[in-house]
């Protein structure tokens, strides 16, 4: 079974600035991948690097074994891959339910029974259907931006910081929704909260200065304190 | 609902307003005049605002597709009348049949030239503002000049059909009859916007790229094909915005998109990128109150919708229904 995300010395620029400068990771299915580093390390650009928002300009990056750097990012969505982005992406000024129905990649009958079994998973959700996604709080947002990823059957979901900002008991009902997820599809997770991180992931990789320089399971790089100095400053 | 009774009381006391200083028929006859410029105004502002919020496109060649909808119109409507005396006719329908053909003429023009105009050059051209600006302005050039060549550079007289013509007197007020036409039109454009834009997945889909078009493209939305979509709709829209200005100047000429352009920038500020609510409610101010001050101070009539944009972005930068992208 290949892997479900490759990606093999990509370079991306944005503007002038080279802010990956050769990024190789894989993501087993079915597992976690976590991707770790310092602010600024290019965890980000590496998720809008796969969904084709940046396109790399070198090395390759690879979907179940088939090459998608080049494809227009709806082409890349469209092959089975849900991306949360850092600060929720969503829309302010439509409802709660809209948010939801616009992420459907169609209005079929499974994406809708998908919808009501998010609208259980997340009651605040269902109470505030109705009511502009700009008035809800920083958690619901997350669990709406969550919510959206799982209206669609997914082979793949990168999930970027969900955590950032959030009050811990709200880190603590996001990390059992993602348990939920982590069931049925692959997760690449950039996170910043490292108990959450570890709680999560399977697979890890760190990343600096826009390269990846650390590849590893989880609990190996948790165990290791001299790892996690050297990195991670933790 | 909230927001819309203070709203209406506001509207309301801004109408009656000018009635201090001028009498109440001729306030009435200006109301009506104003109202329909407004319209007029909507038509070509409402596909102006989506093609700059949804893609951020600065299209100055919006303008041209006025003119060149109100000389397709016009042509249709002076062989149409020439040939079976149509705009004459005491016949209603046969007036109505009139502006049907002149405005499904105006529309196919300027929707085919705005399709053109996103494939071939706007394209090209997408997150970068002045070039946007030169060739979009090189563009107006370039369709201000065939009109020049194609009709010839003088005001030409629009041909409109009798039952649109003069006024209906109710209880001493002078009403025109054109004006109620293009607001009946304005309003059922509106209508027609409002629902596609609320009601249908295509319009949720232009709501949310209006917001956010990245995050709509990473959901596996091809936005280009909306966008193109849009483009042309609001070219159409723009055309038949030109035509309606046609018949109620009764006249054409190469540059009378220009001269509206200016005026659906404004209304577009006013009322917020993006947002057709704040576009018709732009339109109507600007209309209303430059129908109200050209009665009373001629001279100062452009001046007003400039200190009403200026005093608006003053209060709320991003515009009266903006959301501040």
């Amino acid at each position: 079974m290949p892997d479900v995300l490759e990606l093999e010395g990509v370079h991306t620029d944005i503007g002038q600035h080279h802010i990956l400068q050769g990024v190789s990771l894989r993501a087993r299915p079915d597992a976690v991948t976590v991707l770790l580093g310092r602010n600024g390390a290019g965890k980000s650009t590496t998720m809008r690097t796969v969904m084709g928002v940046l396109p790399p300009h070198r090395g390759a990056v690879r979907f179940e074994g088939r090459a998608i750097h080049g494809l227009p990012p709806h082409a890349i969505a469209r092959l089975g891959i849900g991306y949360v982005p850092e600060g929720q992406g969503i829309f302010a000024t439509l409802t709660v339910e809209e948010n939801l129905r616009l992420a459907m990649r169609a209005e079929t009958a499974e994406c809708r029974e998908r919808m009501r079994r998010v609208l259980t998973l997340f009651p605040d959700l269902e109470r505030f259907r109705p009511a502009r996604a700009g008035t809800l709080s920083g958690g619901q947002k997350q669990m709406l931006a969550i919510g959206r990823a799982l209206v669609n059957p997914t082979r793949l979901l990168l999930i970027d910081e969900p955590s950032k900002g959030l009050a811990p008991i709200v880190v603590e009902h996001l990390i059992a929704a993602l348990e939920a997820m982590k069931r049925e599809t692959t997760v690449v997770l950039v996170e910043q909260n490292f108990a959450m991180a570890s709680r999560l992931g399977d697979d890890c990789y760190v990343m600096d200065d826009g390269r990846t320089v650390y590849a590893g399971s989880m609990a190996a790089l948790a165990a290791d304190r001299d790892l996690k100095q050297k990195y991670l400053g933790v | 609902m909230r927001r819309v009774l203070p709203f209406a009381v506001g509207a309301a006391l801004l109408l009656l307003l000018p009635l201090a200083a001028i009498e109440p028929r001729a306030w009435l006859t200006l109301t009506v005049a104003g109202l329909a410029m407004g319209m007029l105004i909507f038509l070509v502002a409402s596909g102006l605002t989506l093609i700059f919020g949804l893609m951020d496109v600065l299209n100055f060649a919006h303008g041209a597709l006025f003119s060149w909808g109100a000389y397709a119109g016009f042509t249709v409507a002076v062989a149409i009348n020439g040939r079976w005396g149509w705009a004459a006719s005491p016949s209603i329908w046969l007036n109505a049949g009139l502006l049907m053909l002149a405005v499904a003429a105006a529309v196919a023009v300027a929707f085919t030239l705005g399709v053109v105009l996103e494939r071939v050059i706007v394209r090209p051209v997408y997150g970068q503002h002045l070039f946007q600006i030169l060739i979009t302005l090189g563009a107006t050039i370039v369709l201000e000049e065939l009109i020049r060549i194609a009709w010839g550079p003088n005001d030409q007289v629009m041909p409109v059909p009798v039952t649109f013509r003069g006024s209906w007197d109710v209880a001493d007020v002078v009403i025109l009859r054109f004006p109620v036409i293009a607001i009946a039109l304005g309003v059922s454009v509106y209508a027609g916007m409002w629902w596609l834009l609320h009601r249908t997945r295509v319009g949720l889909i232009v709501r949310a790229g209006v917001e956010n078009n990245e995050m709509v493209q990473v959901m596996g939305h091809d936005i280009r094909r909306y966008f193109t979509a849009v483009f042309a709709a609001g070219s159409g829209l723009a055309g038949v915005g030109g035509l309606m200005w046609g018949m109620f100047s009764q006249s054409v000429r190469p540059s009378m998109g220009g001269e509206q352009l200016i005026f659906a920038f404004i209304v577009v500020i006013i009322g917020g990128l993006g947002s057709v609510t704040g576009s018709l409610v732009g339109a109507l101010l600007v209309g209303l109150s430059y129908n109200y001050v050209a009665y009373l101070v001629p001279k100062a009539a452009i001046g007003v919708t400039m200190a009403i944009m200026v005093l608006v972005l003053l209060v709320r930068p991003t515009g009266l229904y903006g959301t501040g992208k």
